[in-house]
């Protein structure tokens, strides 16, 4: 989670707003509307989650309808519309990854961590989240740290390590 | 994963160097771009290159296996402004083959949708990347830049009169934009939610316009058929399914990972290439062509080759080329109450019969699994999936019924056994004990 100040204004940072425009220009002039999945992302990438207040402002920027962000923000399964973890960790229990240890693995986080999934360690540091197929079932089993970070082959060893980088 | 192994490669010539072989000179080093260059330099003309794609019968590589080269000529010769969109986010359980040609080979991938926007004439296009593989999008954008500072991309391409320019746009977790007016409406920055069809792509495409749409690796195939020559292409594989195919092999074998080899290569060779079966065990089933292709029982499997015709004799499809391998250790209402649950999952909410029948065939295998099945769910679960097949905007209801209807079909006996006896027929412990944590990489 950041910090209380970044949570509480909706308004996005200069830095942001640069990474938008730069989406906004592969797209043709009357479609700015295009450019609002990544739009979404770089605001949670900067608030660490999407409130309301923070996808309207999006919307604003973009200059398209605050429901109308709201409905992209909610079909997607990777924005966060409650607060998370600092580290979120979506392990894929998908079928080809189950049959490699995929289950085994989500169940070593789950005692680790001591929590569930869709759940967050008491400290703020870990949410833990069931994941669909990540395209990537040779590597099995497969985690994605903050939706960014694909983590492959995650047998014991690797999970230990990669949950102690994790500070 | 790189490229495990290969017969006449073709697409992963360039994933011998793994990470280390991606970039602009790389490609070039390889032949790279010399397509594109033959092409603006004779001024060739777009019947004849899209003659030649037609003659290579190169098909679909996303799923549907639709011929390229006639999805090309749909396209009107008149409009303004046309597009070409390339299909990457790969989200079909069981397939991982565009993350590595991202990966280990971008620029077969620009090249070819760069050739694509000739054939048509579309002077913009995008190619929309699966949210997942983040790393994979940026390493793309670094391709382009490399493809526009060399003057492969913008305006008046090497000095032609041809202009085109190309962009990522990235998916955030959706397995419904795989579907091609899905993604379109995601590009467009809303819900992904399929169009009716027709009017299809080539007619009212991104933004309402004319727009071609193919998968990565059918993208990356196109300089090589142009290489090669189209019937040289097709003579790789087999009459009506030219070239080589890029097989993603999961599940219990020594050595999952991605296979190219040419179209019609035995399954047994295929399986022979991945290792064979983990620890010895028996082949139980396959589902040949990512997790909403009809299962096949190992008897079937064994007896077919790796090709669109093949494999629909059998009864299934090849599909995206995903082969997800199952042993004799795999419960087998287990494995079709975790697919279930994923076409639950993932059901836009646009078509009643989808969203809701998606949910039905969840919870009546999950109680079946969990020892609550009745003796008339097998029946029910079939009536259930009449009232979806067909009678939606896209497949994803046919996707999410194809599994239930050939698990029960050809594993029958093991979900009556669930319902008589309230638990599996295979021991739970020697279940997971077959799934459990496997060192893979054996290369």
């Amino acid at each position: 989670m950041n910090n209380q100040n970044d949570m509480l204004s909706p308004e996005l940072s200069p830095e942001s707003l640069k990474k938008i425009d730069r989406e906004v220009a592969k797209y043709p002039a009357d479609q700015k509307q295009s450019a609002v999945m990544a739009a979404l992302v770089i605001a949670q990438d900067e608030k660490g989650w999407l409130s309301k207040e923070t996808i309207a402002a999006v919307a604003g920027y973009l200059g398209m309808p605050p429901i109308a962000a709201y409905e992209v923000a909610s079909f997607y399964n990777m924005y966060d519309l409650q607060p998370v973890g600092k580290y979120k960790l979506t392990v894929c229990t998908n079928l080809p990854c189950a049959l490699s240890g995929g289950v085994h693995a989500a169940d070593y986080v789950k005692e680790k961590l001591g929590i569930d999934f869709n759940e967050t360690t008491p400290d703020g540091k870990f949410t833990l989240k069931e994941g669909e197929c990540m395209g990537a079932c040779g590597d099995a089993p497969v985690m994605l740290v903050n939706n960014k970070r694909m983590c492959s082959f995650m047998l014991p060893e690797q999970i230990d390590k990669l949950l102690a980088e994790c500070k | 994963m790189a490229l495990i192994d290969t017969i006449n490669p073709l697409l992963t010539t360039g994933w011998s160097k793994g990470d280390a072989g991606w970039s602009l000179k790389d490609y070039e080093a390889r032949g790279g771009y010399a397509q594109l260059k033959r092409i603006l330099a004779s001024k060739m003309s777009q019947d004849d290159l899209i003659a030649e794609v037609k003659k290579s019968v190169l098909r679909g590589r996303g799923g549907a296996g639709f011929p390229t080269g006639l999805k090309w000529s749909f396209m009107p010769k008149a409009a303004p402004e046309k597009y070409v969109v390339c299909n990457t986010d790969e989200g079909e359980p069981g397939t991982f083959k565009d993350r590595d040609l991202m990966r280990f080979d971008p620029h077969s991938v620009i090249e070819g949708m760069i050739i694509a926007a000739y054939a048509v004439g579309a002077k913009l296009g995008y190619n929309y990347i699966h949210g997942e593989i983040f790393d994979m999008y940026q390493r793309f954008e670094e391709a382009l830049d490399q493809a526009r500072a060399a003057g492969y991309l913008g305006n008046n391409i090497l000095g032609s009169d041809f202009s085109f320019d190309l962009f990522a746009h990235h998916g955030w977790g959706a397995y419904i934009c795989g579907e091609e007016t899905g993604l379109l409406e995601s590009i467009e920055g809303k819900k992904g939610q399929p169009r009716y069809k027709p009017p299809f792509p080539a007619n009212f495409g991104l933004y309402g316009k004319p727009t071609t749409i193919n998968n990565t690796e059918t993208f990356a195939a196109i300089p090589f058929i142009l290489g090669m020559g189209g019937e040289a292409y097709l003579n790789l594989g087999k009459p009506n399914n030219g070239g080589t195919k890029l097989f993603s092999v999961s599940g219990h074998v020594n050595r999952p990972g991605n296979y190219e080899v040419p179209m019609g290569t035995p399954f047994a060779k295929l399986l022979e290439m991945a290792g064979g079966m983990r620890g010895g065990r028996k082949l139980k089933a396959v589902i040949p062509g990512g997790s909403s292709a009809p299962v096949l029982p190992a008897d079937l499997m064994m007896e077919c080759t790796m090709d669109y015709d093949s494999i629909a004799k059998a009864g299934s499809m090849l599909g995206s080329g995903a082969v997800i391998v199952m042993d004799e250790t795999v419960c087998m209402v287990k494995a079709l109450e975790r697919l279930s649950y994923f076409y639950f999952e993932e059901s836009c909410g646009q078509c009643t019969p989808c969203r809701e029948g998606s949910g039905w065939l969840y919870r009546v295998v999950h109680r079946i699994e969990h020892g609550q099945g009745r003796p008339e769910d097998l029946d029910l679960l079939n009536r259930v999936t009449d009232n979806m097949m067909g009678k939606t905007i896209c497949a994803l209801a046919d996707a999410a019924a194809f599994p239930v209807r050939s698990f029960i079909k050809h594993f029958k006996s093991e979900f009556e056994y669930h319902i008589e006896h309230k638990k599996c027929l295979v021991d739970p412990e020697v279940q997971r004990a077959g799934s459990g944590f496997f060192k893979a990489g054996a290369a």
